[in-house]
């Protein structure tokens, strides 16, 4: 085995008493593809913000190469060979593809830029990757894998001996992976440590000759690809031992209702976002979306919702062929969506508890037929009281409250629409434990009363207790629809890492 | 004159102040009367009131008639900021709003109440064209309103060809220069425009809707709101309230001046609704507020003008007192100055 080019000991990462990072080790070896694993909060991306200088670590040592280095900005990292190609292209859309990777270290000339120099430097930076282009056209002409491409020619440029790709496929289809990963192939040959974040497992096994995985800020360990199952994979990140999982022990899965569905999809989907697939949900039953980050469950849920179009398939509402074209057109449906990122997504934080509550009631309504303030104040005081939000009074602003009675307060403001489905996308996280405890009561209260709820949830032990039928996604697709006495969570797990045992999509 | 005006007036005003303790409204109120009482201690002849022929006269009303313009155009402006806009072209606005009311009387011989049905379509239009640029087109408001803050004079010089149109319409003429009740009558007019909006905003869910989206335009279109309906519908009330002020410009004088109608308001305009407490950023408005940080721009001007400050560095104590009232109004500046005052007390 040879010495590894980046090599980083005990690095742990504190923000404001909470530890992100605790004392992970790292290595990258010259000529291999190295796959950072781990679910959300693991600490993946503090892990690449500490080695690119983004953030300055709390303890720890790194060393490139041997030499132990300490970067405080990421042009540190770059001068000592450490070279990083982020998520979103972080490139100049309206420059030109010589300036985008010139640019910041343009050679000069009598103290003016020296213009051949930049094309030049440019097209040999790209013919590294084994590719040709005008690098006088705008960026912004070309697919946005060329651009990531062309990100990765301006982080080689300075004479890095690490690349670090920060979930470089999440926005490329099927082809432009490919070409991205005959440019990796291509860099590993030449000798390049590549380190590799990403979400899908196809692709870590497509590529990669080892892989770390974190949780919870801590590592959990490296491993040689070739030894690792997929589903010790999946257990060591959702850090469950699949073979100890508990085959019973939930209120036992009773048969969807019967009669036509409330929601049925078919062939539903949309190109480059969700394959096309097939789903229902009945009154009265928790639909339980699993997979890992990025697999398409709240793609999903979007296209659900009227949030993003679907270019293909139909929908049909209690039996009825719809199309639902906005989240307006959803509402009057009775349809409700409470999404993943509540911050930006959901609340509306300086306005009040009562405000954020009966927005979505007041917007089916309409504009003219205001809710009168008594019946606004009845129903906040209504649902304060039925889901237990704490809150110093109704006129408290929302940004003041926990997470958990945020995400209690945009339940309510569906709930007050008296809906007939509810998508509810990942509501438990970052809630704190009674909070959650709560919410799962509430689910259960809600499909009593016959509430159709699609529920989305990284947590599969969350998603067996709650969900009737499971649908489980990865990359970009249905895999696996368990109902009965299937919706456990060695099934779901094993469906997930997609090894055996998964039993056919339905229909 | 005898002293008990000038008590009943700042009673008054304090007990104005008094009923809008612990709201928004109060610190430009405090603002506004911290101004008043300057002028009251140096400025010679500022607080002198005197009834002639049923009508008060004073410097204090010709505050209120001169801001009139700069309190409706704040009105329009503080429901387009609150959705996290802003809408630079009202100035320009009210010049075509005053062309085309001109042009109406003098050229086409309608009556002055089409005339003023024509000016203000005329300023509907010219909202919503800003209101397409910035809901449909999704340009950045700023901008969007450029554009017919640049363009909107040279469609004014166009209407009335490149000359000022002189009128003698009584109906107009009474718009900008009549008097009802002893006072101006674009008072009147004002507080109508006043008592519609806050009617229009706070007895509909519009308000909400507007707030709603100045907080975050992402949360109100995932609750279905008709987020794109309503930035419009900001756009073409701004217009016309700019297309009222325009009217009383234009009556004021008895004519249409394409050149200096509404010139510069627009800026005086969107510093009331930002002193008045309504964010730049969108969200919470405050009408009320809108009007104060207006007659606080007004009284400004109004003084350096009794001070005889030349027009030209007017400008520099104007921006002092601007830089004053938005302080006064930062939540963060009086945190920090009752915490700086709170260990010296201990």
């Amino acid at each position: 085995m040879s010495l590894p080019v980046l090599e980083a000991r005990g690095i742990t990462k504190r923000f404001a008493g909470v530890t992100a990072l605790d004392g992970v080790d790292f290595n990258a070896r010259a000529g291999e593809v190295h796959a950072l694993m781990g679910e959300n909060g693991a600490g993946k991306s503090t892990l690449i913000k500490v080695l690119t200088g983004a953030y300055a670590r709390d303890e720890g040592t790194v060393r490139v190469g041997g030499e132990p280095i300490a970067p405080r900005c990421t042009g540190d990292a770059e001068a000592a060979g450490i070279a990083t190609v982020y998520q979103e292209v972080n490139l100049i859309p309206d420059l030109s593809v010589a300036e985008n990777i010139g640019l910041g270290r343009q050679p000069l000339r009598w103290g003016c830029i020296h213009w051949r120099a930049v094309r030049d430097r440019a097209r040999r930076a790209l013919a590294r990757l084994g590719l040709t282009l005008d690098v006088d056209q705008p960026l912004s002409t070309c697919s946005i894998a060329v651009q990531q491409l062309v990100a990765v020619a301006r982080a080689l440029d300075v004479s890095a001996r690490v690349l670090i790709l920060d979930e470089p496929t999440s926005s490329l289809d099927e082809r432009e992976v490919g070409e991205l990963f005959a440019v990796i192939r291509r860099l590993r040959a030449d000798g390049m440590a590549i380190v590799l974040v990403t979400h899908f497992l196809d692709q870590v096994y497509a590529i990669s000759d080892r892989i770390t995985v974190l949780r919870n800020g801590r590592l959990v360990g490296e491993f040689a690809a070739a030894d690792l199952p997929r589903l010790e994979l999946v257990s060591h990140m959702l850090g469950r031992p699949c073979d100890e999982l508990p085959a019973a022990g939930r209120a036992a899965a009773s048969l969807p209702p019967p009669g036509a569905p409330l929601l049925a999809v078919r062939d539903f989907g949309r190109k480059n976002v969700l394959r096309p697939l097939d789903l229902h949900v009945h009154a009265g039953e928790v639909l339980g979306l699993a997979g890992l980050l990025g697999s398409g469950r709240t793609e999903l849920a979007r296209l659900l919702f009227g949030i993003d179009r679907p270019d293909c398939g139909e929908m049909k509402v209690a039996g009825h062929l719809t199309k639902i074209r906005s989240p307006g057109a959803s509402l009057r449906l009775r349809f409700g969506f409470t999404p993943e990122d509540r911050k930006t997504q959901a609340l509306l934080p300086n306005l009040s508890v009562r405000e954020n509550l009966i927005v979505a009631l007041q917007v089916r309504r309409g504009l003219w037929r205001r809710v009168p303030r008594a019946e606004q104040d009845q129903l906040t005081a209504r649902f304060i009281q039925a889901l237990g939000i704490k809150a110093s009074g109704p006129e408290q602003a929302i940004k003041h409250l926990s997470g958990g009675n945020q995400q209690k307060v945009l339940l309510a403001r569906w709930l007050a629409t008296e809906p007939r489905l509810l998508i509810l996308d990942e509501p438990t996280r970052g809630i704190d434990v009674g909070a959650q405890a709560d919410l799962e009561r509430l689910l259960a209260e809600l499909r009593a009363q016959g509430l159709a709820l699609i529920f989305i949830s990284s947590e599969i032990s969350e998603l067996v207790r709650n969900s009737q039928r499971i649908i489980v996604l990865r990359d970009h697709a249905k895999v696996a629809e368990l109902a009965g006495g299937e919706v456990e969570e060695s099934t779901v797990m094993r469906a997930i890492a997609d090894e055996g045992g998964a039993p056919p999509p339905h229909g | 004159m005898g002293s008990w005006i000038h008590l009943v007036f700042w009673l008054l005003f304090a007990a104005g102040l008094w009923a809008a303790r612990g709201r928004t409204v109060f610190w430009p109120l405090l603002a506004l009367g911290l101004l008043l009482l300057f002028n009251e201690l140096f400025t010679p002849g500022f607080f002198a009131l005197e009834v002639r022929g049923g009508h008060l006269y004073g410097t204090r009303i010709d505050i209120l008639n001169e801001g009139a313009k700069i309190m409706l155009l704040g009105l329009g402006l503080t429901l387009v900021i609150a959705t996290g806009g802003v809408d630079l072209s009202v100035g320009a606005t009210m010049a075509i709003a005053g062309a085309v009311a001109a042009q109406a009387l003098v050229a086409a011989h309608l009556s002055p109440g089409l005339a003023i049905l024509a000016a203000l379509v005329a300023a509907a239009l010219a909202g919503a064209w800003n209101g397409l640029l910035v809901a449909v087109l999704r340009i950045p408001p700023i901008v969007a309103t450029l554009i017919l803050m640049v363009a909107g004079r040279g469609i004014a010089q166009l209407i009335t060809g490149g000359q000022i149109i002189t009128f003698a319409d009584p109906v107009l003429g009474y718009l900008g220069n009549g008097w009802f009740l002893g006072l101006p009558f674009t008072l009147t007019v004002v507080l109508l425009a006043f008592g519609l909006t806050a009617l229009l905003t706070r007895r509909t869910a519009l308000g909400l809707f507007i707030e709603a989206i100045g907080e975050s335009e992402t949360a109100s279109r995932y609750t279905g709101l008709p987020a794109r309906t309503v930035k419009f519908f900001v756009y073409v009330f701004s217009g016309v309230c700019a297309g009222v002020a325009g009217l009383i410009a234009a009556g004021n004088i008895h004519s249409a001046d394409a050149n200096h109608a509404g010139l510069y308001l627009e800026l005086d305009a969107i510093i009331a609704a930002v002193v008045g407490g309504t964010s730049l950023a969108g969200g919470r408005f405050y009408l009320a507020g809108a009007l104060v940080g207006a007659l606080l721009m007004q009284t400004l001007t109004t003084t350096l003008y009794a001070l005889n400050v030349s027009a030209d560095v007017a400008t520099v104590p104007k921006a002092l007192v601007i830089l004053a009232a938005c302080l006064l109004q930062s939540p963060q500046f009086r945190a920090r100055l009752t915490r700086r005052k709170s260990p010296g007390a201990a």
